[in-house]
């Protein structure tokens, strides 16, 4: 009898405390959830070297001096290593960078976003934005249940060089694959390096951006997005980017990249690149800030042109994403964060000023003012285009955590060092995606 | 009965008092060595354990583990990645290992004759610099120097070797060799100065008998200073070839592997699929099997080495 007792006054209490712990929930879906009056300090992970959201942070908490930040950073790569054990740890970030996120949304270590959506009205922002961070209950990427968010949305394609385009006689970017081509020969025929790209597998294999822009040049960007969000039976050794793959050996063998691209990292390709040495580099508008510092008024930016005139140009669009913990103690505040960094003027202001990319956030906002000659109105522009023809991609590279490092990198060194051809190419990094899902 | 016990009963207590002290000073033993003893459970036994335990899992480190068996170590075998970096470790040993320790015999001999002074005191701490210089510096340094608008391209071309020029570490031919020469510099000063102290201690008479006996420098070498220094080279053997076997500092900040693959050494890939692929299982099996070959190579070195001694 006492045990029985004992027994129900347990469930009573268990239910009691069920339902407050359920609480906020409850009211963040009748009203806008956000950071309160009372004090709040946001336990944050950031990438070191991007500065956006260390400025974001001081701008907010200017705007909502109750919130402080405890900040700490790490390198790119030490995230990806890290992250699941900072999840899953007892202090679990409310903002976190993240490098992937399939796996850590399966595993229940990443909050369910679907709630703030339709809180903030999310759902009716632009279609690409969100969904690159959905993940489905099957685990693939690109639909389902949103899992985090981007600060901006990068862009990628071909910057040049003004004063050595002129030199080959680029007086406009080329519109298709073909007059681009004519271009990389006459800049090797006039002594210069057609395209600066970097190749060490320290920062990892910078041909992937052309292999990619090939890709999307010879063909639709849908499958290419599918074996990135990892749909089941995608493939990526299809004749379309066998026909790119090949375009891209011939560029290698053509000498339009550097000879010693294999030992070139990231921050070496771009410091030659702002030096003068190379007409063209692929890279994303990350780097427009870089770019206008070492050769103001210099740097051009065009999409990769289409096979075929009149085509769409496409191009590889990414979130800068970030996400929060299940188990964050101040999730309503971080995604009242990620709102405002959307639509706060401000914010859009920093966003583009430093990030050099577009802010995102709901259709009917004005883009912020951009100075004169600097790069990144030209890929502003560019976004435009990408956005209006739906052709933006993800990137191959983050496909699984380590196709990067283990398929992508390797196989395309060896292509440049001559040991491995466009089929086999394909070939080994399917192989490798497959042996990783496997898993 | 009593005249049979009487013996006994006196020596019962000798022996206990006996024991007494022995057992105290045993306690007292197991007292200093308790620290160490458990720092070394916690931080080297328990972890070494757990990764044989998960060799045998599918783990990610987070969720569930599942017994998969052998699996991860058939896995290791079929991957030609994987077992491709084991053969890069034994390349590395020529260069972390035969050669400074080849190379440190030959130094530490000239020293001990040619310069006994303070000239030899600075050419040991010459050597020696690279050890004191954090691995991770010099792997950038080196990279810098290594790299095709670098140094050492600079000087082949300075003296007329132009067509030799290339980016070291990113050739697939020359970038294994490249870490390798990183590694002899590395090296090279450990295993002179632990070699120079051997010579020191051996006895000058044995070479001024050889020497009335019209022996050269170059049977000196090998007929005395190399048989007599068995120990120590054992020693240099034995940590240069672990340092190659088990490299991953130097080449992770150099090449990080690359290109292609083609310095990659099982340290860098049981840190890849842990950390980056969270394929902790198929990690540690490497780790197991890494370990293991550390100790089928390392073993018959300690043996040959302590054989001679005796």
């Amino acid at each position: 009898m006492f045990k029985m007792h004992k027994f129900l006054s347990t469930v009573v209490m268990l239910a009691i405390l069920v339902t407050v712990t359920y609480m906020p929930n409850a009211v963040a879906a009748q009203s806008v959830p956000d950071c309160g009056t009372e004090p709040v300090t946001l336990n944050a992970y950031f990438e070191t070297g991007f500065d956006i959201p260390f400025k974001l942070a001081e701008e907010f908490t200017k705007q909502y001096p109750n919130v402080t930040w405890d900040i700490k950073q790490d390198q790119f790569t030490n995230l990806i290593n890290s992250t699941p054990r900072l999840l899953s740890g007892d202090n679990p970030p409310d903002l976190i960078r993240l490098p992937t996120m399939v796996s850590f949304a399966e595993q229940g270590l990443l909050k369910n976003l679907d709630e703030y959506a339709s809180a903030f009205g999310w759902n009716e922002w632009p279609v690409p934005q969100l969904n690159q961070n959905r993940v489905a209950e099957d685990g693939t990427r690109g639909s389902g249940s949103l899992y985090a968010m981007g600060l901006n949305y990068s862009l990628t394609g071909i910057f040049y060089n003004r004063e050595l385009a002129a030199q080959i006689g680029m007086t406009e970017p080329p519109k298709t694959l073909a007059e681009f081509d004519d271009l990389l020969a006459k800049a090797k025929e006039a002594g210069l390096l057609p395209i600066m790209m970097w190749g060490s597998a320290k920062s990892g294999m910078g041909l992937a951006f052309p292999l990619q822009n090939l890709m999307a040049a010879y063909g639709p960007v849908e499958p290419i997005n599918d074996w990135i969000f990892q749909k089941p039976g995608a493939t990526i050794d299809t004749p379309s980017n066998l026909i790119a793959a090949q375009h891209l050996q011939r560029w290698i063998e053509n000498g339009y990249f550097p000879p010693d691209i294999n030992a070139i990292e990231y921050t070496d390709a771009n410091a030659r690149f702002g030096k003068g040495e190379g007409v063209f580099i692929f890279n994303g508008d990350w780097q427009n800030a870089g770019y206008d510092t070492d050769m103001p008024g210099n740097v051009g930016f065009f999409l990769m042109p289409p096979a075929e005139e009149g085509g769409s140009p496409a191009a590889m669009s990414a979130p800068l994403t970030f996400g929060i913990a299940a188990r964050a103690k101040n999730a309503d505040c971080a995604a009242f964060f990620f709102n405002w960094v959307a639509s706060n003027d401000v914010a859009r202001q920093i966003n583009v000023a430093i990030g050099g990319s577009n802010p995102g956030g709901p259709s009917g906002l004005v883009m912020p003012e951009v100075p004169a000659g600097s790069v990144t109105n030209e890929t502003l522009a560019a976004g435009v285009v990408v956005g209006e023809a739906g052709t933006s991609m993800d990137f191959i590279a983050n496909a699984t955590s380590a196709i990067f490092a283990q398929g992508w990198t390797p196989e395309l060194q060896k292509m440049v060092g001559g040991r491995q051809d466009a089929a086999g190419l394909l070939k080994a990094v399917q192989e490798e995606y497959e042996r990783e899902l496997s898993e | 009965m009593t005249s049979d016990n009487r013996p006994a009963s006196l020596a019962f207590p000798r022996w206990i008092s006996f024991s007494k002290v022995v057992h105290r000073e045993t306690i007292i033993g197991w007292l200093f060595v308790l620290p160490a003893l458990l720092m070394y459970a916690v931080f080297v036994l328990l972890p070494f354990l757990l990764s044989i335990q998960y060799s045998f899992y599918r783990w990610n480190g987070i969720g569930p583990m599942t017994w998969v068996g052998l699996h991860n170590y058939e896995t290791v075998l079929e991957v030609p990645n994987l077992l491709g970096t084991i053969s890069n470790a034994f390349r590395l040993v020529v260069y972390f290992s035969f050669i400074p320790v080849t190379l440190g015999l030959v130094v530490a001999s000239v020293m001990t004759r040619v310069a006994t002074g303070r000239l030899g005191a600075v050419a040991r701490t010459v050597l020696f610099l690279p050890q004191v210089i954090p691995l991770v510096a010099a792997g950038i340094i080196w990279g810098w120097l290594l790299a095709l608008p670098g140094l050492i391209n600079q000087i082949l071309k300075a003296v007329g070797l132009g067509s030799f020029t290339r980016a070291w570490l990113g050739d697939f031919d020359w970038a294994l060799p490249a870490v390798g020469f990183i590694g002899i510099w590395v090296l090279l000063g450990f295993c002179t100065v632990l070699l120079w102290t051997g010579m020191t201690r051996l006895d000058p008479a044995l070479y001024e008998s050889a020497r009335i006996d019209g022996a050269g420098w170059l049977t000196e070498f090998g007929k005395i200073t190399v048989p007599l220094l068995r120990h120590e080279i054992g020693v240099c053997l034995t940590v240069t070839v672990i340092a190659a076997l088990a490299a991953f500092d130097i080449v992770y900040v150099s090449t990080a592997g690359g290109p292609g693959n083609a310095t990659a050494v099982p340290g860098i890939q049981i840190y890849i699929l842990a950390f980056t692929q969270q394929r902790i299982g198929l990690a540690s099996a490497l780790a197991v099997m890494l370990m293991a070959l550390v100790l089928v190579v390392v073993i018959p070195i300690q043996r040959l080495s302590r054989e001679s001694t005796q």
